[in-house]
């Protein structure tokens, strides 16, 4: 017997070789990605401004306060219109919504080749394009104002409303749809009975949860002319008007809390 | 076996709200807020009707849609979107992890769980479009103002989740990693993080895939990246060019699903 | 009378399910579906409803043609047949009244159901239905607040409500614990005795196909390999079917024959002779 003495001791490690080398290179490349980026972005960057920036905050801070709260009267209208986008805006995209995610899911479509690829591009072309620039055409198109930013809202909400209304379609439990249609009713019959019992609860909270969202965009579409108290902040953004501002912000913070507090309250009821 | 019924016994479908003092006056007030709503609407008609040519105009803009005589606008305008995109994504994920610890309240003592809410409530609370303009105001025009909102915006969606993940993990396994000695920081790392970190992967991934979309319109309001090529081209009323940015955001925002879809898959 | 000549279905996947299978079920006869799993029992069921499309073969029920109805014709003969399901597929969000009336779709325009309007006679009907299985205090509670027996029975009221020529049953006991699966055949024979209905159903348990049947097919593999009485199912039929196995302990002895046709409908849950028997019977 030579003296071939087996070090046998056993090494542990978290990952074996090629999964180790393989989360390191992942790293690396981020890390590469990042700093490409972020070189790319400081060059087009004024640092000088970036630096003097938190002075400028604090400025802009200190001309904030106090908020003009006599102002307030001029803003219940805006908030109002501010409402009514986001509340309108999401009755019409329900309305639009419903049959195209009737469409779109696997199950109920009435075809798989053709209807069902159109109403999956309605459903991402709507959503992949932001309220504001959804509201950036219609202001151009309709002209300014509350009504292009309840088709703006409206038409952004179709694509979030039918994927989450088609998803819960294709959840459903299909015994139940068979048996009703075993007792020979017809297709408008079954859906009636067999499939929207099981999709409304989803339906109703997927409802609540886009109208709270619709609150919070409906405040900015203003920026762009589409109505609402963003236009009064564009307003008095552009007018250096900063008590009005701060005041305006307090506005959007109250409206938002009080909504998610509404839609948080609706679909605690509803499930 | 006989049945002692009464003849007719009628059946009507019982009202989803019961008590029926509730179910009027929500009834009721439904009907007076929508007509109030509708009644306060001002739409002025003769300027939708004067604007619908120029909305078919737009629709027929789509075929064809002109990407070649903006194209580098666009192409400049995509890139520094995409660079925003990844350079917030990183940075904001990365100052959530401290923000998101300290605001669970199962760990983080309750200065710190205070200061660190409320750091997400103000992020949560505006939207990417409003502080845009404030970073705008502070930071110039250009790309970095709108990589310090979405950095910001990250802050506020990712920090809140990584909050709530943390409060409701299994407290046994955190505590057994705690029996053993461990410090604060090998705690942290052997008794949360694994618990924690394969949801927070996935809504890693998530959130580059908002950030892309809102990177898109923080332009509008000067952010820097597509959103202001955009803005341009509407404002020229191009709208055949503006049509080209839509489809290729659209085409973006799809690949963009798709393979965070995918990653997602693949990471877990 | 329902005849199936040569009932073949062979699924998409290729698979041969139904091997040209003939059957011919009287008015009046309950028959009981046995076999292993994969034996193509529910496949039949819905074959002759049209749940699922038949490859090949007829099936004519008092001499209408059911394969090749067009899609008005077959509504008519769905609600001709009445069907109830292992999982009891009730309408979990509706309440008890929809569900039983749900069995009238067939029969009422959309307007009229989706507004809840149905003629008072079904309302009575469903009312009677509903008092005969015990459950007429339930009628606007919700589906999913009722116990196991509680939702085949009102199942069992949603097929019955459709006034059928034939009952299609696909293991109505699955899901039930032995007292309320007895329960429910006992309920479900009684039915058909009352309303001389024919009745399919598929059961995997031998036993209670035994107790409740006057006849017994047998199928495997798409094939049937027993047709006759419950009492000529011998151990080396039952091998036949589901293959080697002790069986003499899951047939029926002859002195549990007896059955009560006439026993008052299940509503009272404290039923003794059925435990008796089930403890009997070993199941207990």
């Amino acid at each position: 017997m030579s003296g071939a003495i087996v070090t046998s001791k056993k090494v542990w490690q978290r990952h074996d070789r090629k999964t180790q080398l393989a989360v390191w290179a992942a790293w690396l490349f981020g890390t590469a990605v990042f700093v490409y980026c972020f070189q790319l972005i400081s060059e087009r960057t004024i640092w000088a401004f970036v630096w003097d920036a938190p002075a400028q905050a604090a400025d802009l801070g200190a001309r904030m306060v106090p908020p003009a709260w006599s102002y307030i009267h001029y803003l219940w209208r805006p908030i109002w219109d501010t409402l009514n986008i986001a509340t309108l805006g999401t009755i019409i995209s329900i309305v639009i919504a419903v049959p195209i995610a009737y469409c779109a899911a696997r199950n109920t479509t009435p075809s798989v080749a053709f209807v069902r690829p159109v109403a999956l591009f309605i459903i991402v072309a709507s959503r992949s394009i932001n309220s504001l620039i959804w509201a950036l055409m219609l202001v151009t198109i309709v002209g300014p104002g509350v009504f292009a930013g309840i088709i703006a809202i409206g038409l952004r909400s179709i694509g979030f409303v039918a994927k989450l209304l088609y998803e819960a379609i294709e959840e459903i439990d299909e015994s139940q749809v068979e048996a009703v249609r075993s007792t020979g009713a017809s297709a408008a019959q079954t859906t009636v009975y067999g499939i929207v019992p099981q999709v409304m609860p989803a339906f109703a909270g997927i409802t609540v949860f886009r109208w709270d969202i619709n609150i919070r965009e409906s405040t900015v579409l203003g920026l762009v002319g589409a109505g609402g108290i963003g236009l009064e902040l564009n307003a008095a953004i552009t007018q250096l008007y900063w008590t009005q501002v701060s005041l305006m912000l307090l506005v959007i913070i109250g409206t938002v809390i009080l909504s998610e507090w509404v839609s948080a309250k609706v679909r605690h009821a509803i499930i | 076996m006989s049945l002692a019924l009464p003849a007719h016994r009628t059946w009507k479908k019982p009202p989803a709200i019961k008590r029926a003092w509730l179910r009027w006056t929500l009834i009721v007030g439904a009907a007076i807020y929508l007509s109030l709503a509708l009644g306060t609407t001002h739409v002025n008609w003769s300027r939708v009707w004067e604007g619908l040519p120029r909305g078919m105009q737009f629709v027929t803009a789509f075929l064809p849609p002109d990407f070649t005589s903006r194209w580098t606008e666009i192409v400049e305008g995509i890139a520094e979107t995409l660079w925003m995109t990844v350079a917030a994504t990183v940075v904001g994920i990365a100052l959530s992890v401290p923000v998101g610890i300290g605001a669970a309240r199962n760990i983080a003592p309750l200065p710190v769980y205070y200061f660190c809410r409320s750091v997400l409530a103000v992020s949560r609370s505006f939207q990417e479009i409003i502080l845009a303009i404030f970073f705008v105001k502070l930071f110039g025009f250009g790309p970095f103002a709108g990589f310090v909102t979405l950095s910001f915006a990250t802050i506020g969606f990712y920090g809140k989740l990584l909050a709530e993940d943390i409060e409701d993990m299994d407290p046994s396994q955190a505590e057994a990693v705690r029996a053993t000695g461990a410090g604060w920081l090998q705690w942290l790392n052997y008794g949360v993080q694994p618990q924690v970190m394969p949801r927070m992967i996935g809504l890693g991934l998530y959130r580059l895939d908002i950030n892309f979309r809102e990177s898109a319109v923080v332009g509008i309001v000067g952010g820097g990246g597509i959103g202001a090529t955009l803005d341009t081209a509407f404002n020229r009323y191009e709208f055949d060019s503006a049509a080209a940015i839509i489809l290729i955001i659209i085409a973006i925002v799809m690949a963009v699903e798709y393979s965070s879809g995918y990653l997602r898959r693949w990471v877990q | 009378m329902l005849r199936i000549k040569g009932l073949t279905k062979r699924y998409r996947t290729g698979d041969l399910a139904l091997k040209g299978i003939d059957i011919e079920v009287p008015d009046g006869q309950v028959m009981a579906l046995i076999g292993p799993s994969g034996a193509g029992k529910s496949t039949v069921i819905r074959c002759i409803n049209r749940l699922v499309e038949p490859t090949a073969g007829t099936i004519t029920l008092n001499d209408t043609e059911i394969v090749g109805l067009r899609s008005g014709e077959l509504r008519r003969m769905r609600r001709r047949m009445g069907m109830i399901f292992q999982e009891y597929a009730l309408v979990e969000r509706l309440s008890v009244m929809e569900n039983v009336l749900s069995g009238r779709l067939g029969y009422v325009g959309f307007w009229q159901s989706f507004m809840r309007k149905f003629p008072q006679s079904d309302i009575d009907e469903a009312f009677r239905l509903l008092a005969r299985v015990g459950l007429d205090h339930m009628a606007d509670k919700r589906a999913d607040e009722l116990s196991g027996g509680q939702r085949q029975r009102v199942g069992i009221c949603r097929a019955l409500i459709q006034n059928p020529e034939l009952l299609l049953v696909d293991e109505p006991t699955a899901s039930l614990d032995p007292k309320t699966s007895r329960q429910i055949m006992r309920l479900i024979k009684e039915l058909c005795g009352e309303r001389k209905l024919a009745a399919i159903i598929n059961i995997h348990d031998v036993m209670l196909a035994q107790m409740f049947a006057e006849r017994i097919v047998g199928l495997k593999l798409g094939e049937i390999v027993y047709d006759g009485p419950p009492d000529k199912l011998t151990p080396a039929v039952l091998t036949q079917i589901y293959g080697e196995e002790d069986w003499a302990s899951t047939i029926r002895k002859a002195d549990d024959d007896a059955e009560p046709v006439d026993e008052i409908a299940p509503a009272t849950p404290a039923e003794t002779p059925v435990i008796e028997r089930a403890r009997l019977a070993g199941l207990t």
